[in-house]
């Protein structure tokens, strides 16, 4: 009987299992692979060989000359980023702790108002955003632009944070105001220690969505303030010279890599977080 | 330490939707123990949260020792209140959770640490203080709940059902030491239970309620022995009360119940009732341990044979069931008659105790001579229905 068990049993199953994910793999795969070979070749080796070869010479000249293109547009993508996806998750998680534990005449119905927003094209907010910032004097400024990723993050951030808030019992807020903690006690002090994976969930989330970003990007700034999708966009399309595919493969490694990083380091919390907030919603 | 007192105490989620509170009148004396039971749905908790401030009165008022305090926030109302799901805070140790609220309350470091110390020794917890929450089984997070309330040494102690999540024989347990504990400590607590076991054993004063309307209110034998109204003789007592319909009759001037077992019948005098019972469809109800073999030597209290249906060996008693007037009935037995099912017994009744509610109100019929309701604390239904 334990001879039976210990034995890897090989069914035609398993071997239509494996060679499916084996496919996957590749497909995934194959279009870094180029992407890294190419960006390490020389001109003359992309334009001899075929795509999947290995490059005749290793250089890094491609890197170089892509981080002394992009260099200053990286920087601009950082510095809207990060203080978009900081700003969004902490209103975010405000407005979630409200909507799931202090409701108010209406609070559905607001939230229901609010869940639209995840639903609304980037297009159509184009022209009253841009209406609303100009407006206000931030046209074709960084600080604009973090305005208007803030605003159209808000609707997914207080919704993953209201659907993991609605999970945590409400006797912990009653026993807390009968603790004698006030309405940002509460948050502070047990909500928000509660909260590691549902606040990763949304900086993950928000980190892609922002830096990655191209559209909002091209629209709400011009120049030297342009983020790095903008600047990738450019060099690539650019109609002038020979094509450098190793400098434009180089340079939207450069563009991948920090989403790719934060995935990396906090890629665990973000399927956590994904399911908590799943299970009862 | 403090009296409370609920005044017509009134509660609505909007007008157009059923009062789920209706006229609550309570009054408790310092250290009293009062047991707010009743099945599910019927506005304990919810009265458990307005006495806490966690949800706002609709009318009346609400007084700890004869300050109203119904407009006051949770915080200033000086009440401490255990949870049925505990509310631990998560990410808090043991330690913390029990001095989260004195800390907000701005006590001494020194003091702090000295309370908490008092009431881990008191609830032998020592061991667990630097443990968080999900590293505890269910009783000890039961314990560290009441140490979080404990530490405040609030004027009032609420419970919502705090042993409901316990397996069975920790419950006993700890509803044994939570007697032993109000002993010791004579805070005036509010305990909110859907268990009449809990209710019966714990309680000064117990408020029986259904439909957001106090049923009862008095001390647990009150409750047992002087049920107000059918609901609450169903609701009290376990295994429940007996209830037979029946249609009373007159003979010789007295009135009498006839019992029919399908193989012998019986009367049984009620005594000198109301006029007017006579012909009246009513419902008697009769404790199971109210039932008791008849002895060999007749001593004049009615007698029936009766068939055994099902015989259910608890342990300490044998509950046997049989057949009367159509109805089943059950009968608490001494474990040592062990009846087989089929066979006949001999059963007697003492009218004395017997108890008749109105068939179609469900409320008690009051019998001259006999167990008139006496020492009951208002007739609450009664007040309600008037106004």
């Amino acid at each position: 009987m334990n001879s039976q068990m210990g034995k890897p049993s090989i069914s035609i199953s398993r071997v239509a299992i494996y060679a499916v994910l084996l496919l996957a793999v590749v497909v995934y795969l194959v279009p870094l692979i180029v992407m890294l070979l190419t960006s390490f070749k020389s001109p003359e080796d992309i334009s001899t060989g075929n795509l999947l070869s290995w490059p005749t010479v290793v250089t890094g000249m491609g890197w170089v000359k892509a981080w002394a293109t992009v260099d200053g547009y990286f920087w601009n993508s950082v510095k809207i980023t990060v203080p978009a996806v900081l700003i969004s998750t902490a209103i975010g998680a405000i407005n979630g702790y409200v909507l799931a534990m202090w409701r108010f005449r209406g609070s559905q119905l607001f939230f229901g108002l609010l869940l639209f927003g995840c639903f609304l094209p980037f297009q159509t907010v184009l022209l009253p955003a841009s209406f609303t910032v100009g407006k206000m004097g931030l046209a074709a400024s960084t600080t604009g632009l973090v305005f208007v990723h803030v605003v159209y993050g808000l609707a997914f951030t207080t919704l993953f944070f209201r659907n993991y808030y609605v999970s945590i019992p409400d006797a912990l807020v009653k026993a807390a105001r009968l603790d004698g903690a006030g309405f940002f006690t509460i948050f502070g002090r047990i909500i928000l220690p509660m909260s590691t994976p549902i606040i990763m969930v949304c900086l993950i989330w928000q980190f892609t969505q922002i830096w990655n970003d191209f559209l909002f990007g091209v629209v709400f700034s011009s120049g030297d303030s342009q983020p790095i999708t903008v600047a990738l966009n450019n060099l690539v399309n650019t109609s002038t010279g020979a094509k450098e595919y190793n400098v434009d493969m180089a340079a939207a490694m450069i563009a991948g890599l920090p989403t790719l990083l934060v995935y990396v380091l906090a890629g665990k919390y973000f399927l956590r977080g994904l399911t908590a907030g799943a299970v009862k919603g | 330490m403090a009296t409370l007192e609920l005044r017509n105490v009134n509660k609505t989620y909007g007008s157009g939707l059923p009062d789920t509170l209706k006229n609550i009148e309570l009054k408790i004396d310092d250290g009293e123990f009062l047991i707010l039971v009743g099945p599910s749905g019927c506005g304990k908790s919810t009265l458990m949260n307005c006495i806490a401030g966690l949800e706002n009165i609709s009318g009346g008022s609400i007084l700890i020792d004869d300050a109203d305090i119904s407009g006051m926030s949770p915080k200033d109302r000086d009440i401490a209140m255990v949870f049925q799901s505990y509310a631990l805070y998560p990410t808090m140790s043991v330690r913390e959770n029990i001095s989260f609220g004195l800390k907000i309350r701005k006590m001494a470091p020194a003091a702090i640490e000295e309370e908490v110390a008092r009431v881990a020794k008191l609830l032998q917890i020592e061991h667990l203080l630097n443990r968080k929450p999900g590293q505890l089984s269910g009783g000890q997070q039961q314990r560290v709940a009441m140490g979080r309330a404990l530490a405040r040494r609030p004027k009032i102690y609420l419970f919502d059902e705090p042993l409901s999540n316990l397996d069975a024989k920790l419950r006993v347990e700890m509803r044994t030491e939570m007697k032993l504990m109000h002993q010791r400590l004579k805070t005036t607590t509010v305990y909110v239970t859907h268990d009449q076991i809990e209710a019966m054993t714990l309680g000064d004063k117990v408020a029986v309620m259904k439909d957001g309307i106090i049923q009862q209110f008095g001390t647990p034998k009150q409750i047992y022995n002087d049920p107000a109204n059918l609901f609450v003789a169903s609701f009290i007592g376990s295994p429940p009360m007996n209830f037979i319909p029946l249609r009373l009759q007159r003979k010789d001037g007295r009135l009498l119940a006839l019992l029919d077992s399908g193989q012998a019948r019986c009367e049984l005098p009620l005594g000198m009732l109301d006029a007017g019972l006579e012909d009246r469809e009513v419902i008697l109800g009769m404790r199971p341990e109210q039932i008791v073999l008849a002895p060999v030597e007749p001593n004049g209290l009615p007698t029936i044979r009766a068939e055994v249906q099902v015989t259910e060996p608890t342990g300490p008693d044998t509950l046997v069931f049989v057949t009367l007037n159509q109805s089943k009935v059950c009968c608490r037995l001494a474990p040592d008659v062990a009846p087989q099912v089929g066979e006949s017994l001999s059963l007697q009744f003492d009218p004395s105790k017997v108890l008749l509610f109105d068939a179609k109100s469900g409320e008690r019929l009051g019998v001259l001579g006999a167990t008139q309701p006496a020492g009951r604390v208002g007739n609450v239904t009664q007040m309600n229905r008037n106004q």
